[in-house]
């Protein structure tokens, strides 16, 4: 019996997807269970179960990812630790340190410093996120308007404090990597969708 | 008694120890490999080539773990309970023919450590004897778990001890003799000679009995993990739960060698060619132990009574009457 899988309607009824399922009455005479063992034993339930396995084996399509030597794909919306990227022409970092995103943190884990430096430019000396804290909701990327923060795909870390992942210098490109063209456009959160300018109106004059 | 025999035998002896140690270390290899394919997994693969010194390293872990008795634990009792089920395990096999006598620099070799004319009474004997093993190590555990599961080995040991002994008395009326190797020689004329084929009742009732002996999956609820934990093994750590799992898995091998002897004609005519005919039957059996771990539930301890003494008993007996007609007339 196949249903479609609407699960709209979640009452039990003609129309719905879910549905009672047929179970036999147990039989209660001594007569009716020998002779529910006798019809399971001659039906070869049994032998269904030993074949299915078997036929696996000789398949052999084995599922197991060996980990640490292979690694499954991750979806470009992965939410792993945070990465701080460097604008391409120039390689000036992207953070205005505007403070949206530790405004939106709704852990309240990231920390921010600011100062104007000598161009007149706002400077962030220093920038954390708590990783302890963070919940990886994706806010801070979602709301960055320069697209500065962003959400990276390295969810493997190892150190002795988790606080040692997130400090400035860890995540921001560093020089070489973006000299070397190696700083990965990130299309995940926050990150502009693709043909957005399509979708663009103008914004009527009549304001 | 002269001196060669006892050389010979203590040799033998030796050889069954090592070699069928060895064999329940690389049966539990065996046994993850197989499950694993059967789950389309890989099992075991990162020490050593596929894994295969997992075994070693598993050897490693055991031995050196710390040995833990428990502080309400029946110390004498809880300390010998593995002894018993690795020693009756190793002690019933004294009586199996391994491979057919052979000839080595003029010495006639008989791969057998003693062929007593009760040959199968004591291998089922002292395999019963093994039941000790899980009664006595769960009693004295001072855990909940490991007495229900002292409880359930009890009573399923004791029933299926029915079951196998009546279910070989039918192929035993047929042969005229205890002793494996006089049963191994009824059926030397080849394949249309084997057992199996005049007493399959028997066989099938036998091989189902060999589960329970065994406490392999179908029947494994005296160590079910879901359950009750590891049963009489939840106390022991180390070396000592090693023990049971050694006795565990050479029972596995053993019933598989008196299973094929008994009912699958053994190693036949006894050339090479039916020794390694023997070793091939005796791993089918063996791999049949892990299939049906990877495609059976396991039974309730009540439908497993009620199958032992309602079912299984009424057609052994049935069985051993229509065996006792037929051979009368």
């Amino acid at each position: 019996m196949h249903h479609e899988e609407v699960f709209t309607n979640r009452n039990v009824s003609e129309s719905s997807a879910y549905y009672y399922v047929d179970i036999e009455t147990y039989p209660t005479s001594g007569w009716d269970k020998f002779k529910q063992v006798v019809k399971r034993t001659f039906n070869g339930e049994l032998f269904v179960g030993l074949w299915v396995v078997l036929r696996e084996m000789i398949k052999f399509d084995i599922h197991t990812l060996q980990y640490p030597l292979e690694k499954l794909p991750i979806g470009p919306r992965y939410r792993a630790v945070h990465k701080l990227l460097r604008l391409w022409e120039s390689g000036y970092e992207r953070c205005i340190g505007c403070g949206l995103c530790e405004k939106i943190c709704i852990s309240d884990c990231i920390r921010m410093d600011t100062r104007i430096d000598e161009n007149s430019r706002k400077e962030v000396t220093e920038y954390s996120i708590n990783l302890g804290r963070c919940i990886f909701c994706g806010y801070c990327a979602e709301v960055c308007p320069e697209l500065a923060i962003v959400h990276g795909q390295r969810y493997e870390n190892a150190s002795e404090q988790r606080a040692h992942f997130v400090i400035k210098d860890d995540m921001l490109t560093p020089l070489d990597l973006l000299k070397a063209g190696e700083q990965a456009e990130y299309p995940g959160f926050g990150a502009i969708i693709p043909g957005s300018d399509a979708s663009v109106k103008k914004t009527p004059l009549a304001y | 008694m002269d001196v060669a025999f006892i050389i010979e035998t203590i040799i033998k002896i030796v050889v069954i120890l090592l070699v069928f140690s060895a064999l329940a270390g690389l049966g539990t290899y065996f046994e993850r490999k197989v499950l694993a394919f059967m789950q389309r997994r890989l099992g075991p693969m990162h020490v050593g080539p596929f894994g295969l010194l997992q075994v070693a390293a598993d050897g490693i872990k055991l031995f050196t773990k710390e040995d833990i008795i428990p502080q309400n634990v029946v110390k004498p009792i809880f300390k010998i309970a593995p002894v018993i089920t690795a020693a009756t395990a190793f002690m019933a096999s004294a009586a199996i023919p391994f491979w057919p006598q052979f000839t080595v620099f003029g010495y006639t070799v008989h791969p057998i450590v003693a062929d007593i004319n009760v040959g199968i009474l004591y291998v089922l004997g002292v395999m019963a004897i093994g039941l000790y093993g899980p009664l006595l190590g769960g009693m004295a555990s001072a855990n909940k778990w490991s007495l229900i599961s002292a409880a359930r080995s009890a009573a399923i040991f004791i029933s299926y001890e029915v079951i196998s002994g009546l279910s070989l008395l039918a192929p035993l009326m047929m042969v005229g003799s205890l002793s494996l190797i006089d049963i191994n020689n009824y059926q030397a004329g080849g394949i249309g000679n084997w057992i199996v084929w005049s007493q399959p009742v028997a066989f099938i009732l036998f091989w189902i009995a060999a589960f329970a002996e065994t406490g392999r999956t179908p029947f494994h609820l005296v160590a079910n993990d879901h359950e009750i934990i590891d049963g009489f093994g939840t106390e022991y750590s180390g070396m000592r739960w090693g023990l049971f799992f050694i006795g565990e898995y050479a029972n596995m091998f053993f019933i598989s060698f008196v299973i094929a002897i008994i009912f699958l004609g053994g190693f036949g005519d006894g050339t090479i060619a039916g020794a390694i005919q023997l070793l091939l039957k005796v791993a089918f059996f063996f791999f049949f132990f892990l299939w049906t771990r990877a495609a059976w539930p396991d039974v309730r301890p009540d439908q497993l009574m009620w199958l032992c003494w309602k079912v299984l008993m009424p057609i052994a007996v049935i069985n051993i009457v229509i065996t006792g007609i037929v051979m009368m007339f």
